[in-house]
């Protein structure tokens, strides 16, 4: 039986296709799992309220920073539904302007660690030799740090910001993806589809992109899933020690940043930006479970 | 032998890996942007003065040779002069360190004695109220902000009951009336073989929320991987033979399943050892524990680079250190790990 | 015949799955006596392993018996608490698994094994296991056995492996041992030799042996009594050289001609048409009928016991028009 390249190609798109496949079946799977659900549903309504924070909250101009010094750590109340904090500033609104930067700066990291973390170990995979180990080396280092250290020392460096904390948080978080990857890779590259490729001419870097690249996605797309949480976490960890959104604008770390100096005298200001950050980190969590284990065949057995 | 070659190896790569992260932390603190010498000589400082900073700071040197004499430095000991304080850093972290690690391991003992039984009895009663209790305390205790956790438990324990005191490592009576001789920084340590009970008392209180805000995450993360685990060593034929043998509950599931299960689990301990050390940064804010997160923060914020570099690395040499040590571990518990 | 050691009755296991309830043992009968060795034979999911399972306590996770009654020394073991059954596992009734490699423990060594077990049901002095360890080891037939119990698992061969795990199994005297298809993942060669030492063990040591395979040439070397099942039923049983060279019920027979030891040459293998159920339905008659080629009317009736000679029972309409029992 002859191949010749355009049977390959053909077959070789089918990758993709076949992962579209894929993804549409393990959805079904991941609807029969009520937690992953409702923590999809309440992951939405933050981002609707992040989106649409400037319709939903009650005084958006406190949320941007407009002090209202007469009412100073008022007590939750019907005009201020979750209290005011140490300016007299709406603690809902700012909280939902506060999503903005809390989310976004989970989901960029880790789409961008994904982005770049995971053609980079898929290359060191595939590749070997001295480009797997350099890479990997490289990579090594940078797990070496403990990441919150790193972060933090990286950020202050460059400088106080909401992006460089991005940046920051980011560099931390790339090596899992290759590391991922990589393994994933190593072992596909043994596979006989593989080797068929190679034996036709195809250039490593189609391969790459046609079939290992897919089949490597699924596991990073379900680490994903779970490290967003894990990345609001820190970045709310960056913005409690100062080095991320600066005040007066809105952040669930700077918030409690504050607050840490007034609990006594007004603890909702405390309780409740801590409150978002855990209802999104365990949502993310819950999530990442779920998506998790429709990908693991044991899981689906009875019992 | 394959083992003992496995751990020198092991060894080697450590030791390059540290390399390497010296270079690298020794770079960042570079980056800085800012004078060191104007930080140094205060503003309105003489050329001569300025120059005399320069070259005592080393900075006329190129960037490799800095480095070279700085990892001299260090490792005899001498982690260079503070910018800010002009003390030397060696002295701080002879106070700083310890109470950071005093905070570390007591929370590591948390972690062992909550985090793994849970995830054991939660897989050994999968299903069940036992099981669904600890799978949502570990989720919560994995999403909490360390920091936030510390704060609740202030309010708590503190301002509401009045049971605990709210920060630092020791209250002023006892620090006046009962001081502590220091051998080790330890201060359980320091006062248990100095028999001053009342101050070990006193430590204790001052020790216990801390650690356990900074515990939770650690918590959570290893009752999550033993359960996870411990579920696929259950699903084993040899715990079916096992089982098959007539051994008893106690034997399968905390003699045979939990060694296989074991390894895992302790990898996440190293892993969260680490965190828990950078983790501790954010709840001595929060409890003014005069330990070396404090200590980093601070210095980042007066960009003191001498203690950031200083910091980081031991940090980073405990971290490469715990995960040799549990590479080294796996090696010795399961015999099949030779080459890899 | 004395006392059977074992009588199971009417034995019925389900399982609740996602796509319904599975019915894995319709209704078991089978006598176990002393030193006997009774063989178990049948296709890959007709409940071979699960009867072996359920004798022991052992039914994994979302099985539930129904009905039905294991008798052992007259004990029917499904009234008893757990606590029993711990002391009966290992001590009374041994089991030994198919695959060697993933039934011994790989972060303990063969000794270390031995003595958890011994140390459960007969704890003694430490020197003294040693000694029992070693014993045991020789009986098993193992080289060297002083080495073997500080080897881990996976330093020994396959055939090594199950020996150690007979020896394990017999460790504290067991009266009957389950060996569930205990050659099946071994070298042919290798499976001779641990048959042969079954064989051997059943008299030395006074065991009977339950022997669960689904191939008929083992039973034909090793059993002296065997049990046909299909579709968690037996559908025939009795002594080894009756049923297999006067096979009566229509899958004995039909087995036995698509054995390819009874086949001849150049003549085509002679598969049985049709599929094993899958055990969603559950049973009404006969559960051999659909791919029976001497169905009847009556066969969607469950089947009665017949006795076509003194100790070789078959559960067929085909049997019953003589004296109907």
């Amino acid at each position: 039986m002859t191949m010749n390249h355009e049977e390959t190609s053909r077959q070789a798109q089918s990758a993709w296709g076949a992962r579209f496949l894929e993804y549409r079946l393990m959805w079904r799977a991941l609807r029969r799992d009520r937690l992953a659900v409702i923590s999809l549903a309440i992951i939405l309504v933050f981002v609707l309220a992040a989106v649409f924070a400037p319709s939903l909250a009650p005084y958006p101009d406190q949320a941007l920073g407009k002090a209202n010094l007469s009412e100073k750590l008022d007590p939750p109340s019907a005009t201020h539904l979750l209290g005011t904090d140490d300016l007299g500033r709406d603690v809902l609104s700012r909280i939902l302007y506060g999503s903005r930067p809390s989310l976004s700066i989970g989901i960029f990291v880790v789409g961008l660690a994904m982005i770049i973390g995971t053609p980079l170990g898929a290359i060191a995979g595939y590749a070997g030799g001295w480009l797997d180990q350099v890479i990997m080396r490289i990579t090594d280092i940078f797990l070496s740090f403990p990441a919150l250290l790193l972060a933090i020392a990286i950020s202050a460096a460059l400088g106080a910001s909401f992006f460089n904390a991005m940046l920051s948080i980011t560099l931390t978080w790339w090596p899992w993806y290759t590391r991922l990857a990589r393994a994933q890779a190593v072992s596909l590259k043994e596979q006989t589809f593989i080797e068929a490729s190679r034996a036709i001419g195809v250039p490593g870097f189609t391969i790459i992109r046609r079939h290992i690249i897919p089949n490597v996605l699924t596991p990073a797309l379900v680490q994903a899933t779970m490290d967003i949480g894990s990345a609001v976490l820190m970045g709310s960890a960056l913005s409690f020690v100062g080095l991320g959104v600066q005040l007066p604008r809105a952040d669930w770390g700077n918030m409690l940043n504050v607050a840490r100096l007034y609990f006594s005298d007004g603890p909702w200001f405390a309780i409740f930006p801590g409150l978002a950050i855990l209802l999104i980190a365990m949502c993310f969590n819950l999530l990442g479970d779920g998506v998790r284990d429709v990908l693991d065949p044991q899981s689906r057995r009875t019992g | 032998m394959a083992k003992a070659e496995y751990i020198i190896r092991r060894l080697l790569l450590a030791f390059l890996v540290l390399v390497g992260v010296s270079i690298i932390t020794f770079v960042i603190a570079r980056m800085v942007p800012s004078d060191p010498v104007a930080l140094y000589v205060g503003p309105r400082a003489k050329p001569e003065a300025r120059e005399a900073a320069r070259v005592k700071l080393g900075l006329d040197r190129p960037l490799h040779q800095q480095y070279l004499r700085y990892m001299g430095e260090v490792l005899s000991g001498d982690f260079g002069i503070s910018v800010r304080s002009r003390r030397p850093i060696i002295d701080d972290l002879k106070v700083f360190l310890p109470a950071t690690l005093e905070l570390v391991l007591l929370s590591m003992i948390f972690t062992l004695v909550i985090g793994i039984p849970l995830g054991v009895l939660s897989a050994a009663f999968k299903d069940t109220w036992v099981d669904h209790f600890s799978r949502i305390f570990a989720v919560i205790n994995v999403s909490m902000p360390v920091f936030w956790l510390a704060l609740l438990l202030q309010l708590l324990f503190v301002r509401q009951l009045d049971l605990l005191p709210v920060g630092g490592r020791i209250s002023r009576d006892i620090a006046i009336l009962s001081p502590i001789e220091p051998v080790t920084g330890f201060y359980l340590v320091d006062t248990a073989l100095a028999g001053n009970w009342s101050a070990f008392r006193d430590a204790l209180r001052h020790l216990i929320l801390p650690s356990i805000a900074l515990a939770s995450y650690a918590i959570g993360l290893s009752i999550r991987m033993t359960r996870a685990t411990m579920v696929e060593v259950l699903q084993q034929k040899y715990i079916t033979a096992a089982w098959a043998a007539g051994l008893t509950r106690r034997t399968v599931y905390f003699k045979l399943a939990l060694k296989n299960a074991i390894v895992p689990t302790l990898m996440v301990l190293s892993l969260s050892f680490v965190w828990q050390v950078s983790g501790a940064m954010l709840v001595e804010i929060v409890f003014l524990w005069p330990g070396l997160g404090t200590y980093l923060v601070n210095a980042i914020l007066t960009i003191d680079f001498p203690i950031v570099v200083s910091v980081a690395l031991i940090v980073t040499v405990f971290y490469v250190f715990s995960n040799l040590f549990v590479d080294v571990l796996q090696a010795v518990i399961d015999p099949r790990v030779s080459l890899e | 015949m004395d006392q059977p050691l074992v009588i199971v009755r009417d034995l019925r296991l389900q399982f609740r799955t996602y796509a319904g309830i599975v019915h894995a043992l319709n209704g078991i009968d089978l006598e176990i006596y002393e030193q006997d060795m009774l063989g178990l034979v049948g296709e890959t999911g007709c409940g071979k392993s699960m009867t072996g399972l359920s004798i022991l306590g052992l039914v994994p996770r979302g099985g539930e018996i129904v009905s039905g009654s294991i008798r052992f020394r007259g004990e029917d073991l499904l009234t008893k608490p757990e606590s029993y059954m711990q002391q009966v596992r290992g001590a009374r009734i041994a089991m030994v698994f198919q695959d060697p490699a993933t039934s011994l423990n790989p972060l303990f060594t063969v000794g270390q094994q031995l003595e958890t077990v011994m140390q459960r049901h007969h704890p003694a002095a430490k020197n003294e296991m040693r000694d029992r360890a070693l014993e045991l080891l020789k009986v098993v037939e193992l080289p060297d056995p002083a080495r073997i119990l500080d080897t881990y698992p996976h330093e020994l061969s396959g055939g090594m492996k199950q020996r150690a795990s007979i020896a394990i199994a017999l460790s504290c005297g067991a009266d009957l041992l389950i060996a569930d298809e205990p050659t099946t993942d071994l070298d042919v060669t290798v499976q001779a030799q641990i048959l042969d030492l079954l064989r051997r063990l059943r008299e030395t040591q006074g065991i009977a042996i339950l022997m669960i395979t689904h191939d008929l040439s083992v039973v034909a070397e090793t059993c002296q009594r065997v049990a046909v099942l299909y579709a968690g039923q037996v559908v025939e049983s009795g002594p080894v050289d009756d049923v297999l060279f006067e096979a009566k019920h229509p899958y004995t027979r039909a087995l036995l001609k698509a054995s390819p030891k009874r086949s001849s040459r150049g003549q085509p293998l002679q598969a049985i048409p049709g599929t094993v159920p899958s055990g969603l339905q559950p049973l009404e008659g006969c559960s051999f009928a659909p791919r029976c080629p001497h169905a009847m009317e009556v066969c969607s009736q469950p089947p009665p016991r017949a006795s076509v000679a003194p100790a070789h029972a078959v559960y067929c309409f085909l049997y019953t028009d003589a004296e109907g029992t």
